[in-house]
């Protein structure tokens, strides 16, 4: 890496095991001052684990953590620096929203009226400025969690780790909460660690998205990146919707597909070498059936059915459309609106179909 | 990433620090279990040892156990105690699974009636079953006819009264079976139309059947080990716990006793051990999704079993009624008139008011120092972190004296406290020892209770506290106590009525001055003073109905001001 700066937390050669079980695997990570990451991944991969490490709630078994400069991989969560939000809030019942939010300055040996106007402001913050006096239970999840983002926020710590915030919430809470939650944590600059499974969430929020599978790091990226080149199979995959279709590179810059030749990049591929070709629905083209100058990929193809999405309408495209004996290719196209208004693209309608060269990814077989 | 990969074995292993809560909670933690150890396990082995001895303690391996085996008195009474207990799980289970579904499963009328008096034997000593029954069917009994001849004293008598007692124990572990079930499971049965015998063999009885288990054992174990009916109406018919008994306070023969204490300890193990496997299959079954049964009104069943809970009632109010009756008769059965003679204790042998001043006594110090012991020992047990071999240790000791009977408990006190060397010998015969031995028979019940309230508590509670910097106990204080406070008072009053009507770990550790309430309705019994022994295991009652009515109220008191945050 050239990049000039220190990083604000460096993770080395993280390992945790339960028992038999690697739930990490020789993890390196880095993460620079006032940066969103999102650990995203699906359940299991290790994401929590991971955060639980830098928290220091479960203590990684071997491997190196620092933060700020410090070396912190034995400490106790007690003497690390951080705040954490939890999916399941955590506020304590019995507090009101005031004491809740207070519990860490008292802490501090902060006086009376110092910790009040923190709370007061703290409230203003997250946009609950008259709610100090109830109790958790008398409010939404969704103000509940910003009870609880407050209360990790109050003693103004180097590092915000969020486990999972959103996930208890109704979706369009969530929505909200989210561009909430980013657009704080751009204000205060603390330097901040989401968990998630979920794609989106990470996709909007993250300054640079780390896909976890399996205990160990797929990529790590902005989500442009990691949305639009997925260094691997499973990133292309758990990242959007993604197509694929076992190929053979036969030439530099060509891969058959069932009896068809497309034209791609194949760096990195030697002739002969078996492929995953990969392709998003949303960059499969239609074209029209007429059109003459039918340019490099283009195939006919007749729609078999169709899903509405809303704004747009996901395709499933007839079994042969790359001829030969591939039987299992059940591509999914997406077509706006307009394009099926206008083209009238129903069931069983034929149409031409485009597969941009420069959008076709390759991936190893993986066996 | 710059990082360079390590081979496994050059890797080094992350030793965590321990920040100073670690080290606070465990210290406490082992400190109670210090404790533990000296309040159940040393004391178990020392009277394990006692039964391979001789008179001067010198090892002699099984010729103790030989002994008994080939006397046959002894060797009978462990047939009889077998016998007994196994005709009382019989009728008690069945009692309390029909008791237990109407109250769950139907919309028999007054259920509240029935559910108040199926606890009124909790409140009670077991020892007042037997006198009730001496009342009712004894030499001068009322309708004694009714057993056509046979003798209330013996087998017949402690069946009768052993199930008493038992009764709202099985009961209770019964409701809960039948009432954890998915109404949904009912609706899929019916509309697949299975009809209504079908049902309660493929959905109603798999449901709970480990219930039954459970409750089957906890029911054996208790009649088994019970010393408290058969002293009393046992008549010439020995059962184990009052042959320990007689061996020790009888004959002075404490090897005996440590041996036929082994032999109780066995089953009380066995059953201990199953209903552990239980009790895990049970919680496996329980899904937060489910749907609570409503049962559907239907007067056939509706009413018979009704009946049947009025017949039930009737019995558990009769048992209660003629021990009062008999408490105010002035001279049974000559001199019918209602007077307070008999309650005039100071006149008689047995301890006296002061007895029943020291149970009180013995009653609060237990509920209060119990319940702080127990309720810290299973939050740092349950809470803390890391630690792990010394937590599972911990929760091993906790639930030990579960499984051992309060006889052999008490026999292993005098065996451990009354050793010459021992330098806790100080405690033998003070009220100490007594409140020890009390909180040690009744730990396992109480430590689960709060372990259940500590699990439903947020993990993350403990996670964010140590983020704020917040020392772990003053989320303790401020948070999980307040929160669990419903619990607490649960422990405290089992712990209170427990040590208001125990009798069979304290009757070998009282001395002249700490003489018990429970003791007293033994002693004076023995004396052949029955009525006061009844009226004395009233006082026992009023002062158990009087504390759980006062449970009532500050729960209900408790609930009206958290109202706020409990949010229901």
């Amino acid at each position: 890496m050239t990049s000039a700066k220190t990083p604000y937390l460096t993770i080395q050669n993280l390992t945790k095991k339960f028992g038999d079980f690697t739930a990490l695997d020789d993890i390196s990570l880095d993460v620079y001052e006032n940066e969103f990451v999102c650990f995203l991944g699906p359940s299991g991969c290790g994401k929590t684990t991971l955060l639980r490490a830098i928290a220091g709630l479960d203590i990684q078994t071997y491997g190196t953590v620092i933060q700020d400069e410090i070396d912190i991989s034995a400490l106790p969560s007690s003497e690390r620096d951080f705040g954490i939000v939890f999916q399941s809030y955590a506020l304590f019942p019995n507090l009101t929203v005031h004491k809740n939010i207070a519990y860490g300055l008292e802490n501090r040996k902060m006086p009376k009226s110092e910790i009040l106007t923190r709370v007061k402001e703290l409230l203003e913050l997250v946009g609950l400025p008259d709610q100090g006096d109830k109790y958790p239970a008398q409010l939404s999840g969704g103000q509940q969690q910003r009870v609880a983002l407050a209360r990790a926020m109050a003693t103004s710590p180097g590092l915000l780790l969020l486990d999972e915030p959103l996930s208890a919430l109704d979706a369009r809470v969530r929505v909200h909460l989210r561009s909430e939650i980013k657009d704080l944590q751009r204000r205060l600059g603390v330097t901040t660690i989401m968990v998630t499974h979920d794609q989106e969430e990470a996709l909007t929020m993250a300054d640079r998205i780390v896909v976890m599978n399996q205990g160990i790091i797929d990529q790590v990226g902005t989500p442009e990146e990691i949305y639009r080149s997925p260094r691997t199979d499973f990133v292309a995959d758990f990242i959007g919707t993604m197509n694929f279709m076992p190929g053979c590179v036969v030439k530099k810059g060509h891969v058959l597909v069932g009896a068809t030749t497309l034209a791609c990049d194949t760096n990195g591929f030697d002739k002969g070498d078996l492929v995953n070709v990969a392709i998003r629905p949303e960059d499969i083209n239609a074209q029209d059936i007429s059109d003459k100058d039918s340019a490099d990929n283009t195939l006919a193809a007749t729609i078999d059915s169709m899903e509405f999405l809303g704004s747009f309408y996901r395709a499933t495209l007839a079994k042969g459309l790359f001829g030969g004996d591939l039987n299992s290719d059940h591509l999914l196209a997406d077509f706006s609106i307009n394009l099926v208004r206008r083209k009238n693209v129903l069931p069983n309608s034929n149409l031409k179909v485009a597969f941009p060269k420069d959008l076709i990814r390759l991936y190893p077989v993986t066996s | 990433m710059t990082g360079v990969t390590l081979s496994a074995n050059e890797r080094v292993l992350v030793k965590p620090k321990l920040s100073r809560d670690d080290w606070q909670m465990r210290s406490v933690m082992i400190g109670i279990g210090v404790l533990l150890l000296i309040g159940i396990i040393l004391p178990l082995y020392t009277m394990l040892s006692k039964s391979f001895e001789n008179k001067d303690g010198d090892f002699i391996g099984l010729a103790n156990f030989n002994e008994y085996f080939s006397t046959p008195a002894l060797f009978y009474s462990g047939v009889n105690s077998l016998t007994i207990s196994i005709i009382a799980t019989v009728i008690v289970l069945s009692t309390a699974f029909l008791y237990a579904y109407a109250l769950t499963r139907t919309c028999m009328p007054f259920k509240w009636f029935f559910k108040l008096v199926a606890i009124i034997p909790l409140l009670t000593p077991s020892l007042l079953g037997g006198i009730s029954l001496i009342y009712w069917f004894g030499n001068q009994g009322v309708i004694k006819d009714l057993l056509l001849g046979n003798t209330v004293y013996g087998p017949i008598g402690i069946t009768i009264g052993s199930s008493y007692w038992v009764f709202p124990h099985a009961l209770m572990i019964v409701i809960t079976a039948l009432s954890i079930t998915d109404a949904r499971l009912y609706e899929a049965a019916e509309a697949l139309r299975t009809s209504k015998v079908k049902i309660f063999f493929t959905v109603t009885l798999p449901g709970c059947k480990y219930g039954l288990i459970s409750a089957a054992f906890v029911i054996f174990t208790l009649v088994f080990t019970d010393f408290g009916v058969p002293k009393v109406i046992g008549g010439n018919y020995n059962m184990l716990a009052t042959d320990i008994y007689k061996q020790v306070i009888g004959q002075q023969n404490f090897q005996m006793g440590a041996v036929v204490s082994v032999i109780l300890l066995f089953p009380a193990v066995i059953a201990f051990t199953v209903d552990r496997i239980v009790q895990r299959k049970q919680v496996a079954l329980l899904s937060s999704r489910a749907v609570p049964y409503q049962p559907k009104p239907s007067n056939g069943r509706d009413y018979t079993m009704f009946v049947f809970c009025l017949v039930v009632a009737i019995f558990i109010i009769a048992m209660l009624g003629m021990a009062q009756y008999a408490a105010l008769v002035k001279f049974w059965p000559y001199n019918l008139t209602l007077a307070l003679d008999n309650y005039n204790f100071d006149v008689m042998d047995g301890g006296g008011w002061e007895a029943f001043w020291n149970s009180i006594d013995l009653a609060v110090y237990t509920a209060l120092f119990g319940t702080i012991i127990v309720f810290i020992g299973a939050y740092l047990m349950e809470k803390g972190r890391g630690f792990k071999t010394g937590r599972t240790a911990f929760h091993m000791v906790a639930i030990t004296p579960l499984a051992v009977p309060g006889m052999v408990l008490g026999l292993a006190y005098i065996f451990f406290f009354n050793h010459p060397a021992n330098p806790l010998n100080f405690l033998y015969g003070t009220m100490t020892i007594l409140v020890i031995v009390t909180v040690v028979h009744f730990y396992t019940v109480s430590h689960l209770t709060a372990v259940t309230a500590l699990k439903q508590m947020d993990n993350e509670f403990e996670s964010v506290s140590a983020s704020l910097k917040a020392p772990f106990y003053k989320t303790f204080t401020r948070v999980t106590v307040p929160v669990c406070l419903p619990a607490v008072f649960d422990i405290s009053i089992y712990l209170f009525l427990n040590a208001m009507t125990t009798v069979s770990a304290v009757i070998f550790l009282y001395s002249s001055d700490t003489t018990l309430a429970s003791v007293a309705v033994l002693n004076m019994d023995d004396a052949g003073d029955t009525a006061p022994a009844a009226a004395m295991a009233m006082m026992i009652a009023y002062t158990c109905a009087a504390v759980r009515i006062g449970h009532v109220l500050l729960t209900r008191g408790i609930s009206k001001t958290t109202q706020a945050w409990r949010g229901h």
